[in-house]
């Protein structure tokens, strides 16, 4: 068994951090003002290689894998998680082109998200809730050689910041009904919808995407017609869940790093709070947690680069790094006292973006079910 | 352009040097568990022979003298783009200071041979004598422009215009070759590595060179090379010096007043 990283990881590990201290922080307070992604670093992050990272080679990506993606995405959490909320979807999009696209769909779409021409976006949340897949509403008709949607998606992150969106749109009944297709921005009917004022991951964009008779050519399906759930499915627990719990894993670094600095730094009782038992057992319970949830989470995306089947594991990984990126952010603030509500201080920043990771990407009941189920499997009758 | 030579020093971590202890026996720095990092002006130096690699043409060598632990800071620089490296180690090397470091890597230099350029940061951020690449230029008995703060490419003439910092200014130079310059970070932005970097770098070659392959005289090299000697090294406390002002609030403000003129903070 081994469970160090390769000269490889550490290296790309070390340079998406210097990429990360070096570029992120000034655009902060503007993020968490207006609630905007910094587009302009889009292009900075294509060349270095974060938005083509599991993409191939031949459609302008890097195809590092998973484990580093995961690299990437933490590393960049744990300076701004709203940076690796707006990439892993956008990995979503690569992700789901690369399984189930076209070679023209490839060709034309994936080496424009490498490049950082765009933001990719999946859209499958329809306001009746992203759960119930199969429940969705938004609808998509075939007439002649078009498909006609209708209906609106909502809670979707990048929605207003990419030129098209992969959407997922009713075609028939049950599992087999439903169908993903590439929607060009422009394309008569299909419009932007509000905008989401989160308190959380604020520099994330999330909003609505309305398709008012919104005519889509044939060839913008993506697989066979019917084959909606699977890519759904597939692209979330494969690489939505990975990434919502990298996120939550950086917001985790950046929480035990945080709470460590001011439990050395803070002083009473004319010592450092750190001498204190109270305080150690904080630290102890975040550090415990932390690591927990690095090996959940690269596990997992290890499992992913070895093709092996990972759905009961990534749903573990999700679901217990967002909960422990809370629990330990609030363990922080607790160590911060009040300085640790101000907003000063960036803990309570973590603690707010580490609720919003909870429900994204799928709650954690959704995924209880599934590993309820492997958990299961062995005692069936 | 033919070939760069650009020279790198792995260096402890800044974001470590509270961690950073001292030796009284050998008045030397404890750096065990300290990780290493490119020295942060020889990035600018890379970068710089990327960019006239880019514009030019020519290859990009890195040149270092440390111990093998070194490679994994080198092995960054060939990520970053450098097209191979020369790590110059040997336990006869140790103890070398920038006298005896500037001939083991004059000899490097040497070895590589064919170069129209010798880059180098102007200090290391743990040793910061600023005096290598004169002493290699001299070395090598090539001109030598340090506090590089421009660059630009061959003219057609076959020069390169160099904007060197002076105390109260900048002055425009023109250099042929071979030269030995050392930059300041004014220079220009280092390139973040890039993955596919990364991924290059891991069949790019470092060569691993001895004192049996470079030769140089053991008088020259090491601590019987080295004419530095360390006296003594002690950590500087840093305090904030108080003082407190008396008297009524005009007389306070008038001292005050006095004291900031006395800084020079304002000019009379």
């Amino acid at each position: 068994m081994e469970f160090a990283f390769t000269e490889r990881e550490e290296m790309l590990r070390k340079a998406v951090r210097e990429f990360a201290e070096g570029e992120i922080p000034p655009k902060m307070d503007a993020m968490e003002e207006t609630g905007e992604f910094p587009m302009d670093l889009l292009k900075p992050m294509a060349q270095v290689g974060i938005t083509g990272i599991i993409t191939p080679p031949e459609f302008g990506g890097v195809g590092m894998g998973y484990v580093a993606r995961t690299i990437v995405l933490e590393e960049l959490g744990r300076v701004c998680a709203a940076f690796p909320m707006a990439l892993q979807v956008h990995h979503m999009a690569c992700a789901s082109l690369s399984d189930f696209g076209t070679d023209e769909q490839k060709k034309k779409y994936l080496p424009a998200l490498a490049a950082g021409e765009t933001m990719g976006v999946v859209a499958v949340t329809d306001p009746s809730g992203g759960s119930d897949l199969v429940g969705t509403k938004t609808s998509a008709q075939l007439k002649g050689d078009t498909y006609i949607l209708n209906g609106r998606k909502c809670f979707i992150t990048n929605s207003h910041l990419s030129d098209f969106w992969i959407v997922i749109a009713k075609t028939g009944e049950g599992a087999k009904g439903l169908s993903a297709f590439i929607i060009d921005k422009d394309t008569p009917g299909a419009k932007l919808g509000r905008k989401e004022n989160k308190f959380g991951l604020r520099g994330a964009n999330t909003g609505e995407l309305v398709f008012d008779n919104c005519e889509v050519a044939k060839e913008n399906l993506i697989g066979q017609e019917g084959q909606g759930l699977t890519v759904a499915l597939k692209t979330i627990s494969e690489t939505g869940r990975t990434g919502m719990a990298a996120t939550a894993l950086g917001i985790l670094q950046a929480v035990y790093e945080e709470a460590g600095k001011f439990a050395n730094e803070r002083v009473l009782y004319g010592k450092p709070i750190s001498t204190l038992q109270a305080i150690q057992f904080h630290m102890a319970e975040i550090y415990t947690q932390l690591d927990i949830c690095r090996l959940l989470n690269y596990r997992a995306n290890w499992m992913k680069d070895q093709n092996m089947r990972c759905d009961t594991e990534t749903g573990m990984a999700k679901y217990y790094t967002c909960n422990a990126a809370v629990d330990a952010a609030k363990k922080a603030i607790e160590i911060h006292g009040s300085y640790g509500i101000m907003k000063e201080y960036a803990v309570q920043r973590l603690f707010r973006d580490a609720m919003v990771t909870v429900p994204a990407g799928g709650t954690a009941e959704v995924a209880k079910v599934g590993i309820g189920r492997a958990a299961l499997a062995p005692f069936k009758k | 352009m033919n070939r760069i030579i650009v020279c790198m020093k792995p260096v402890p971590d800044p974001k470590h040097w509270d961690k950073v202890s001292m030796d009284p026996e050998t008045k030397t720095l404890k750096r065990e568990g300290i990780p290493s990092v490119m020295n942060p002006l020889d990035k600018h130096a890379l970068e710089a022979a990327l960019a006239l690699r880019e514009s030019h043409g020519g290859e990009v060598v890195l040149l270092s003298m440390a111990p093998p632990f070194a490679k994994t800071t080198i092995r960054e620089g060939l990520a970053m783009g450098a097209d191979r490296a020369v790590l110059l180690s040997d336990r006869v090397f140790a103890g070398s200071d920038s006298l005896a470091t500037a001939e083991i890597l004059a000899a490097g230099c040497r070895w590589i041979g064919d170069f129209d350029i010798v880059l180098c940061g102007n200090l290391s951020i743990d040793g910061s004598t600023a005096q290598l690449c004169s002493q290699l230029a001299e070395m090598l008995d090539l001109p030598n422009v340090m506090h590089v703060t421009g660059l630009e490419g061959t003219a057609a003439d076959g020069t390169l215009t160099i904007i060197q910092k002076i105390e109260n200014g900048y002055v425009t130079l023109a250099s042929g070759f071979p030269v030995v310059l050392s930059v300041r970070k004014e220079l220009n932005k280092p390139r973040y590595i890039p993955f596919t970097g990364i991924l290059a770098a891991e069949s790019k070659e470092i060569t691993m060179l001895s004192n049996t392959d470079l030769c140089v005289g053991p008088e020259c090299i090491g601590l019987a090379g080295s004419p530095t000697k360390m006296a003594g090294l002690e950590l500087r406390k840093f305090e904030r010096r108080k003082e407190k002002l008396e008297g009524t609030v005009d007389d306070i403000v008038k001292k005050l007043v006095e004291k900031i003129y006395q800084c020079g903070v304002i000019e009379c």
